[in-house]
């Protein structure tokens, strides 16, 4: 294919790096320098899109991030695939292969555009209010069309092959944009020395400079911004970040850029290379130079391929030596808008007619069109525009002075392009970001910035400056600003000088965000607001008839600014259509606002290296090489990975429960419970502060015991259990549940800081300090005398809930004899360095007791056995120690009201019939009811069954030959011997007996030997 | 995402280091046993949810694991002062009207 748009000469593009690239199949060609919209341009690709709601061919538009309808899938593979990428904002490389989103079977040739005659009428503005509003049935019909027509891209189903990550900063000055303002403000910002970082979405830098006409210092203008990067290229405190859209200004000035790294070179980032990276910067003062967006103007058929902004005719021609068609009608409010006109003439191509709305243009641009010959049509606007996949003519008429009315003939105009010129909307998305709401200024017509309580300043077009010698001025004046706020800057106060510029004289602006038609709007051909939606003039019209006055309302009631662009180009036109349908201001109805991102990013950017072995941290214990090589299973507790059990080959799961328990039953086994919490509390008050937090008692406790606790909440409920041991009169180590070690360090520091400050205590967490290893089972103690020579274990001096202190194979380590199996045991805890060292001598001597590792589901089994609570597995922050049964473990006879007492006496709590833990067996005993299962009275009962209380806890247990279970049961208590059943999905119902937790050992002399 | 300055380490810090703990300044009650349950109630429970200044425990949870105050604005997000545990605020609403 041969690059008809493309002019001999001109444009910022390397014409000796020719590239090729491909657009939904056809190859076609381009050069380095272009971006994917000016390479299809010069191709002469008219149609890039359907439109969403009706079918509409669309080209491209703009040449920026405002280009609602050039919205591409990218990538060569199915594993590189990027939707929702802007071909305006994409970089050409060779080998590129993009295509449109939406159109089928494909987009020149859309099928759906009949049918979108009769979508238009089936989805009518107010559409996604109304389908919430109708009935469920009726969304299948609307999902179904709108997958079909409009698909908006796709993920890649494969895994993403690049790498991404994230930077942080602290910067004294972030400059976003690199215009003629920004480029000012981080020169003035530079030179006084303050860290600064200036970013453009752009590759290069220059912001509209790179296409304008005018000179600063009496030299094209792109030379003064080469000198300007040139400069900042040399300042060690100076980053430049092209490539680097500023998507996010968070609170407290904290800034997201998105560097596109290697998007612009290939499919796939070179070999090692980060595509894309988030910087999160902290800045001490930003300056928001953002520049403008222009405004489209809105007239019906305004959506025809061939119908763009003026500024993006200029920017195609003058950067990208691109002229995007042959005639071009040029429709202007403005002095500005001609330029567009003078560009196309320049480039040799035929400029038709220049349509002014003003009926008295007075700047000197009319006189220099007319010196140029070009007839320029004054008092008039294009109504209408003629063709379907490009603009073929347009329909011309004078208006009047307030553009509500065609007042004239209408006379058509053949040409292939339409320019508009509506005037400038200040990019004031960014500072929306925190929460402030832009203000309208009547003289620009326009909404600026608002309050902000951020360290935030704007300088040129952002600002409503929109002449080059303004946005100059402001830039040095707000980065100096900017400079000395962050504590930089007196020293070269009123050091840079303004480069000069020659200003031509403007004429005033007129005031028109929607041009008239012979008919009335509802009647008219469609006058597009927002293409990405499809929401008209009309469509305004009928949500502001139908009672939406707020518009906030009206954008969800029409869609306008939902689209991936969030309405850069038509917000604006849309509120102003708004405000004159109601008869109010534009201020009165005021502005939506923007959120972050400014333009769509990548979920790899998002995620950086956050991803697979680091997405989040993982805790081992010092045993965990040993679990590994056994073929342990893991089960995941927090962020520890804990054996859940240790299959041997041949084995099921169950098989391996029921050897692991029967080991622990009937000689020895060995739990690694090293991931319970730890903390080492220490202080005279200590004890005080225990018997405080734990419902029982603590004032007794002797040096060398140890002590089970139970923790509540203020509002009596248990959150934590564990056991506590006194080390010394003024010392003790608290042991919690593995995933609740975070949150009882926390709230004990809570208390202690806020309530009892006068409490003298000192906590420390010490879990990852101590290896445990729990050696549980009937030979347990000949185990463990084989191992130590320091420590009496018998029992009449090692009792149970007693510690001790000695050597354990030769190693430090305080020996507690407590159980959660219910057998004789051990916990050893040791030094971690030395974990591994003396699990693995255990097991060297363990070998002729049958020394059997166990995981965390065996020793659920265990304890269940015993009727010993999890918390958090049985417990679910609605129970009280009384509902669990444990009334020995709530002391309510100490001086202090411990935490919970008070809660735990509420009238809801004392009342009878709560849910109750219970012990549950099943009538058949081979059955295991699923926990969770709820329990009803009578199962042949007619819906709405009332709830008993659910299953929290459920096994097989070899040791008894039967199934398991813990549950709640209301009024439970009382109830034992009662029959309860438990209805299954699948219809049948398990019968269970209420009997007592304890399935084991009642009177507990199997840990009493 | 906030920058807070940490009164025990009087540093700004990033948020992601804190924890919000609700409210600030809801003393426990020196006596719960005399608390009518209402009483109780108010106090477990009960929060301002105040448009503009807001008293609020906030906790250095990776840093210095201190409790301290924070007054911010509901609206903005503005941080008008932190302070430590058993100050008082030095900024309130009735002040700021
Ligand atoms: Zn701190």
């Amino acid at each position: 294919m041969t690059q008809t748009n493309r002019l001999p000469s001109g444009g910022r593009l390397d014409r000796n790096r020719p590239v090729t690239f491909k657009y939904n199949g056809t190859t076609y060609s381009g050069f380095e320098g272009d971006t994917l919209a000016s390479a299809l341009l010069a191709n002469g690709v008219d149609v890039v899109a359907r439109s969403f709601k009706y079918s509409r061919p669309r080209g491209i538009v703009a040449a920026g991030a405002d280009e609602p309808n050039a919205v591409l899938q990218l990538g060569a593979t199915e594993a590189t695939q990027v939707p929702n990428v802007r071909a305006t904002q994409q970089e050409l490389f060779d080998g590129l292969v993009a295509a449109s989103t939406n159109g089928w079977p494909s987009t020149d040739n859309d099928l759906m555009s009949y049918i979108g005659k009769v979508g238009g009428r089936m989805m009518p503005p107010g559409f996604y209010y109304k389908t919430f509003m109708y009935p469920q049935s009726l969304w299948d019909t609307y999902e179904k069309f709108i997958r079909k027509a409009a698909g908006i891209g796709r993920s890649p189903t494969e895994n993403d092959p690049d790498i991404y990550d994230h930077m942080n900063h602290h910067a004294d000055v972030v400059v976003v944009g690199g215009g003629p303002a920004g480029l000012s403000a981080a020169l003035a910002a530079g030179r006084a020395g303050a860290q600064v970082i200036l970013a453009d979405e752009q590759a290069e830098f220059g912001g509209m400079l790179l296409h304008s006409n005018e000179l600063i210092n009496d030299a094209p203008a792109t030379e003064w911004v080469a000198a300007v990067v040139a400069e900042l290229q040399t300042m060690d405190n100076v980053m430049l970040l092209p490539r680097s859209t500023v998507n996010g200004y968070h609170d407290h000035n904290f800034v997201t850029i998105h560097e596109r790294r290697t998007d612009h070179l290939a499919d796939l980032a070179p070999r090692g290379q980060v595509r894309q990276r988030m910087h999160r910067i902290r800045a001490g003062w930003v300056v928001l130079a953002t520049g403008a967006i222009e405004r489209p103007l809105v007239y019906a058929n305004n959506d025809v391929p061939g119908c763009m902004l003026a500024s993006a005719v200029s920017t195609y021609i003058k950067r990208y030596a691109v002229v995007p068609g042959n005639e071009l009608v040029l429709m202007t409010t403005n002095d500005q808008g001609y330029t567009a006109a003078f560009d196309w003439q320049d480039a040799g191509r035929k400029v038709v007619a220049i349509v002014d709305t003003r009926a008295e243009p007075t700047g000197a641009c009319v006189a220099q069109a007319q010196q140029r010959g070009l007839k320029v049509i004054k008092g008039s606007a294009v109504i209408e525009v003629k063709g379907s996949k490009r603009v073929s003519g347009v329909l011309v008429a004078s208006i009047d002075a307030a553009g509500d009315r065609v007042t004239g003939n209408v006379q058509q105009l053949a040409c292939d392009t339409v320019a508009s010129a509506g005037g400038w909307s200040p990019a004031v998305h960014l500072a929306c970001h925190t929460g402030s709401r832009p203000e309208w200024r009547e003289d620009i017509q326009a909404f600026v910035p608002g309050k902000t309580v951020q360290r935030q300043l704007t300088a040129g077009a952002v600002h409503g400056s929109y002449t080059l010698r303004a946005c100059l001025e402001e830039g040095i004046q707000q980065g100096m600003l900017a400079a000395t706020n962050a504590g930089f800057g007196e020293q070269i106060a009123g050091q840079i000088p303004v480069p000069t510029v020659t200003e031509t004289a403007a004429g005033p602006v007129m005031t028109l965000f929607h041009v008239p038609h012979t008919k009335p709007t509802s009647r008219a051909p469609k006058q597009f607001v927002d293409y990405q939606t499809d929401v008209t003039a009309a469509g305004i019209e009928v949500a502001t008839r139908e009672g939406y006055e707020s518009i906030e309302h009206v954008k969800r009631y029409t869609a306008m600014g939902f689209g991936t662009d969030q309405g850069k180009l038509g917000n604006i036109n849309g509120m102003a259509i708004a405000a004159k349908s109601l008869n109010k201001t534009i201020p009165e109805t005021g502005t939506t606002i923007f959120r972050p991102n400014y333009t769509p990013i990548t979920f790899g950017a998002i995620a950086g290296r956050h991803c697979k072995e680091l997405y989040d941290p993982k805790r081992y214990t010092a045993m965990h090489r040993w679990h590994l090589a056994q073929g342990a299973k893991f089960e995941d507790v927090g962020q520890w990975k804990r054996p859940w059990y240790f299959p041997k080959p041949g084995e099921s799961m169950q098989d391996s429960l029921n050897r692991e328990c029967q080991a622990v039953r009937t000689s020895a086994g060995i739990l690694d419970a090293s991931t319970l919490g730890k903390i080492d509390i220490q202080g005279r008050d200590a004890r005080e502060f225990l018997g405080r937090v734990y419902s029982n008692a603590w004032a007794k406790l002797a040096v060398g015991k140890c002590r089970y606790g139970l923790m509540c909440g203020e509002d009596g409920m248990v959150f934590d259990d564990g056991v506590t041991a006194c080390l010394a009169e003024n010392h003790f180590i608290m042991t919690t549940t593995t995933g609740g070690a975070a949150g009882v360090l926390e709230w004990l520091e809570l208390y202690h800081q806020t309530e009892w400050p006068e409490l003298e205590v000192y906590f420390n967490t010490v879990t990852d300090q101590w290896a445990t290893m729990t050696i549980s089972g009937p030979n347990s103690r000949k185990l463990l005398a084989e191992l130590t020579d320091d420590i009496d274990l018998s029992g009449d001096s090692f009792k149970f809930m007693d510690w001790k202190e000695g050597t354990v194979a030769g190693v430090p380590a305080r020996v507690f004899r407590i159980s959660f199996t219910g057998e004789l045991s051990f916990e050893v805890n040791v030094q971690a360095n030395y974990g591994m060292y003396v699990w693995e001598r255990v097991f060297e001597v363990g070998a002729k007791y049958n020394l059997t590792p166990y995981g965390t589901e065996t020793m659920h089994i265990l304890r269940a056995e015993k009727g010993f609570i999890i918390a958090g597995q049985d417990t679910d922050g609605s129970v009280t120690p009384i509902d669990l049964g444990m009334s020995w473990c709530v002391a309510n006879n100490k001086p202090f009201s411990y935490i919970g007492k008070r809660g735990m006496a509420r009238e809801d709590c004392l009342k009878e019939n709560r849910k109750q833990l219970v012990g549950l067996k099943t009538r058949d005993p081979e059955v295991v009811i699923p926990e969770g299962a709820h329990a009803v009275e009578n199962p042949n009962q007619a819906a709405p069954v009332p709830m008993l209380g659910h299953v929290t806890s459920s096994y097989y247990s070899a040791c008894l030959g039967h199934s398991i279970a813990m549950g709640f049961i209301r009024g439970g208590h009382d109830r034992m011997g009662e029959t309860v059943y438990y209805p299954q999905p699948d219809g049948s119902v398990i019968e269970a007996e209420i009997c007592s937790p304890i399935f084991l050992d009642p009177k507990g002399e199997r840990q009493n030997v | 995402m906030f920058s807070i300055y940490c009164p025990y380490c009087e540093e700004h810090r990033e948020e992601e280091e804190f924890h919000a703990k609700g409210q600030a300044h809801i003393a426990r009650p020196r006596d719960p046993e005399s608390c009518s349950d209402k009483e109780w109630g108010e106090y477990l429970y009960f929060r301002d949810n105040p448009r503009g200044l807001h008293h609020e425990l906030w906790v250095h949870a990776a840093g210095c694991r201190k409790f301290f105050n924070i007054t911010r604005d509901t609206q903005n997000y503005e941080i008008k002062e932190t302070y430590k545990i058993e100050a008082e605020p030095r900024i309130t609403a009735t002040q700021a009207q």
